[in-house]
């Protein structure tokens, strides 16, 4: 899995979605293409094509620089708390403020996140079994405890349904003018490759990593905040895409080993791509109509996943 | 004996909210009003016995405390049954209007999933926590499944789902009750020879299995009743998540002792409690705004995070 | 008798158990000696039925373990593991009762009682069995523990690494109780020790594994020699004679 060669399989992909569609536009037309072919491209098709590879790329390094951190293969923002925090979050801006601008929604929607996923860790300090089966499972009830509070008070304003839908993560809704928050994860990113030296030490637990002179909690931190802001943001313009943040960071580690500087490109290279693919097998396998990508994320992730925790048995005792 | 008068406060408690729930409130019609109350408690004291034992057991197979089989994914299981009947049959069907009929269906569905679950893990010498996280993958598949055709149902379809995805003890049927506790009784039976071994299962593994514990059929069986009492519970209100653990735990707070003959009373009753108390509430404070398994599933879950948060050296 | 013949075990490709064979002698102190990985607890645990083996048999009494009910098996062999955890809070005295398990099933006749008490003065714990299991130092709740496999009265007592994480006094008493075991009950023990200098004092019959093999067996006289134990460990051992008893420097 040279890099070179999943990047090229990326692009051509991502070219390949830009004429799949209900509406006609084929590669044929590219050169002449009419003006409504070229504003369905504007509006709907390159939008979509964008957030997904943003999405795709930020919520699997979300997923790597929580396992780094947490020195576990199984965490991820869908296994920590961080996805059903975030939600609850969008629920309480809407309680509070009726109608909340976006930029409003974001922000409790990260500041909920970033506590939700800061409680896992005061929780994962005080287990003592630290299993690394067990302590996914922890996150998950964590996510379910959320999400119920989540519910009893979408219930009580009659929101239930809208939740579902940040519930369900979705591109065929995004199109131009809905998705520009996503852009905000860009120069996280950014940050992340920054830090990436510094996530791969402090991965080695907290006695080490001081040991070699690191801001061990600042560095922790500094992760946690950069996994909140993406997922709020995903879960704002997409919803919850479940799975991914675990199931990439897993295969491309297990190629090129832990450290986050070299694996962190391949990360997000292959998360993009993954998502794309699973997108474009939503929108192909019920033509015209579409399977959204929370659908298919939840079927061949949870495969996936299932296919890895049988695999670590057989040779990870 | 302590434990004996502890036991005898908590039934206390429980009789007097069963008897204010029965004839508080009433000003006229009780020839109406009585027995459907009647069949509501019982139909609390059923789920609340069933979810508070299974709970108990399950917690000991596993040796933690932080674990419920509720998270096993029966509950998606049962969401998704919900949803695909509205979904290919419509909110008119025969199905969702006879509700034997997909009481029934449910319990079978569910009680199938976990059967199979359990056999193909077991088999392959997985251990308890891998079993747990498959179940939960597989339940986070059901819901995607299920949400993904709830957005496809039109609105009003979706409430009568949505209806069904909070435990009520509003609309329980008069045969749904009969037919529960008929499978109840069968599953306790099917338990009660293991009874012995319970205080040993839960010196974990290697204690249990060093002292001759058959320990390997025993899980196999205790799951089957914990699979059949979560399936029977879940068909019948709703799904209700954090019951279990909330009143467990609080069973062991209140006791503190390892002994199965205390602990699966004391979690009972404070389960009867529980869900009795917290359906007043719901009746007579809330008037219905708002379900008695949101409701303890709020409280039982911030009890439950309060608990993680606490040095504790249970888990 | 225990017999164990051509026993293998595999987790996934790595083999951790190949083609042991052994007997253990009866009424004697055993103890299994090697590096760390050789594959000792792994031995002791499917001998113990904790672990299923894949391949070879394990005869307890003449019978395959596989034959045995676990029920009879448990009045007939116990096992101690290094990581005993138990998350519950018991008394000395309710842990120790466990032991009587097979016996009784939970309902503690007159006689089970009697062999608790007996249990608790053999390691001297009688004083303080009411106290909690959490209470307890290292040394105090290794012996709670060792109580607990005497109460189960079985003819063949294993125990993985009993003398972990115990400071040398501990080990000490943990040893001398082990022997009374034998020279006054007639017990059989095995056990698996680290410190090679314990094995001297106290077994009988030492077995030697290494990579998941027996490399040597014997008589402690045979088995506590420089080459025998540059063999297992791979360097040099000078070996003293002091109050009778053959000591191993290995320090420089």
């Amino acid at each position: 899995m040279k890099i070179r060669y999943t990047s090229a399989a990326l692009l051509l992909f991502s070219f390949m979605s830009l004429f799949i569609g209900v509406s006609d536009v084929s590669v044929t037309d590219l050169g002449h293409m009419t003006p409504e072919q070229v504003e369905i491209m504007t509006v709907s098709r390159l939008p979509r094509l964008l957030s997904i590879l943003i999405a795709g790329a930020s919520i699997s390094i979300c997923g790597l620089i929580m396992q780094q951190l947490t020195r576990n293969k199984f965490v991820s923002p869908t296994t920590a708390g961080t996805f059903d925090s975030a939600r609850l979050g969008v629920l309480i801006s809407l309680l509070l403020f009726t109608s909340a601008s976006p930029l409003l929604k974001m922000g409790v929607a990260f500041a909920f996140a970033l506590m939700g996923t800061f409680i896992f860790m005061q929780i994962l300090d005080r287990i003592k079994y630290k299993d690394t089966i067990f302590i996914p499972l922890v996150g998950l009830m964590f996510g379910n405890i959320i999400s119920s509070v989540t519910t009893f008070f979408a219930l009580k304003h009659d929101l239930v349904q809208n939740m579902s839908a940040w519930l369900h993560g979705d591109f065929s809704m995004i199109m131009e003018g809905r998705f520009e928050m996503l852009y905000l994860s860009i120069p996280l990113l950014g940050l992340a490759f920054f830090y990436a030296d510094r996530f791969t030490l402090a991965g080695m637990g907290e006695d080490f990593a001081k040991n070699l002179g690191l801001k061990y909690k600042q560095v922790v931190n500094i992760g946690l905040a950069i996994v909140a802001m993406i997922t709020a943001s995903v879960v704002l313009t997409v919803g919850m895409i479940p799975f991914l943040g675990l199931i990439v960071p897993n295969i491309v580690t297990y190629y090129y080993g832990d450290h986050l500087k070299k694996s962190l490109v391949q990360t997000a290279v292959f998360g993009a791509g993954f998502v794309l693919i699973c997108d474009i097998i939503g929108r192909v396998v019920i033509y015209p109509y579409e399977i959204s990508i929370s659908l298919t994320m939840g079927v061949i992730g949870s495969g996936i996943f299932i296919y890895l925790l049988m695999r670590r048995r057989s040779y990870a005792f | 004996m302590l434990f004996k008068r502890k036991i005898l406060l908590l039934l206390i408690i429980a009789a007097g909210l069963v008897l204010a729930f029965l004839f508080t409130g009433v000003s006229s019609n009780w020839d109406y009003i009585l027995p459907r109350r009647t069949v509501k408690i019982s139909a609390i004291i059923v789920t609340g016995a069933a979810i508070a034992f299974s709970t108990v057991i399950f917690q000991t197979i596993t040796t933690n405390r932080i674990l419920t089989p509720s998270i096993l994914g029966l509950d998606s299981m049962y969401l998704l049954v919900q949803t695909l009947v509205v979904f290919f049959f419509g909110s008119g069907s025969i199905a969702m209007m006879d509700s034997q009929v997909n009481y029934l269906l449910s319990v079978a569905a569910m009680v199938l999933f976990s059967f199979l679950l359990f056999k193909w893990l077991l088999r392959r010498g997985g251990n308890i926590y891998l079993l747990l996280l498959v179940g939960i993958i597989l339940g986070t598949f059901f819901s995607s499944l299920s949400s993904f055709m709830q957005v496809l149902i039109d609105p009003n379809e979706f409430l009568i789902v949505q209806d069904k995805m909070f435990a009520s003890f509003n609309n329980v049927n008069t045969d749904l009750l009969g037919i529960s506790v008929v499978i109840m009784i069968g599953s306790l039976l099917y338990y009660l020879p293991y009874h012995k071994y319970m205080d040993v299962m839960a010196l974990g593994k290697d204690h249990a299995v060093n002292l001759g514990v058959p320990y390997e059929r025993i899980i196999q069986r205790l799951l089957i009743v914990v699979a059949v009492l979560i399936s029977v519970a879940t068909a019948l209100v709703g799904p209700v998540t954090f019951l279990g653990l909330l009143v467990v735990n609080l069973a062991h707070e209140f006791l503190n002792t390892f002994r199965h003959n205390y602990l699966l009373a004391v979690s009972i009753l404070f389960s009867v409690i529980a869900l009795a108390g917290g359906q007043l509430i719901v009746e007579r404070v809330f008037t219905f705004s708002t379900t008695i398994s949101v409701l303890i599933n709020f409280i039982g879950g911030i009890y439950f995070i309060y608990l993680l948060l606490r040095e504790n050296k249970a888990w | 008798m225990v017999k164990v013949l051509n026993l293998f075990k595999q987790y996934g490709t790595r083999s951790v158990v190949e083609d042991v064979s052994v007997s253990i002698p009866k009424g004697k102190i055993t103890t299994f000696i090697g590096p760390n990985g050789a594959g000792k607890s792994t031995l002791l645990s499917m001998i113990s039925r904790l672990i299923t083996k894949d391949e070879g048999e394990v005869k307890i009494e003449g019978q395959e373990i596989n034959r045995w009910k676990t029920e009879d098996l448990s009045k007939k062999i116990s096992i101690l593991k290094q990581s005993n955890h138990i998350h519950l809070r018991l008394t000395i005295r309710e842990l120790v009762s466990f032991g009587r398990f097979p016996y009784s099933k939970g309902r503690l006749t007159e006689e089970d009682e009697v062999k608790v008490e007996q249990a608790l003065d053999f390691v001297a714990l009688s004083d303080m069995q009411h106290k909690y299991l959490d209470q307890l130092s290292g040394g105090q709740r290794q012996r709670a523990y060792i109580a607990m496999v005497i109460a189960q009265d079985t003819e063949y007592v294993l125990l993985d690494e009993p003398l972990n994480n115990l400071d040398m006094n501990h080990s000490v008493q943990i040893m001398k109780t082990l022997s009374r075991l034998v020279r006054e009950l007639g017990k059989t023990v095995v056990l698996v020790v680290h410190d090679i200098n314990f094995a001297s004092c106290y077994s009988d019959y030492i077995v030697a594994m290494k990579n998941g093999r027996i490399v040597e067996e014997g008589a402690k006289e045979k088995m506590i020699e420089p080459a025998v134990l540059n063999s297992i460990y791979d360097m040099d051992i000078d070996i003293h004679t002091i109050n009778n008893q053959k000591i191993c420097v290995y320090f420089q």
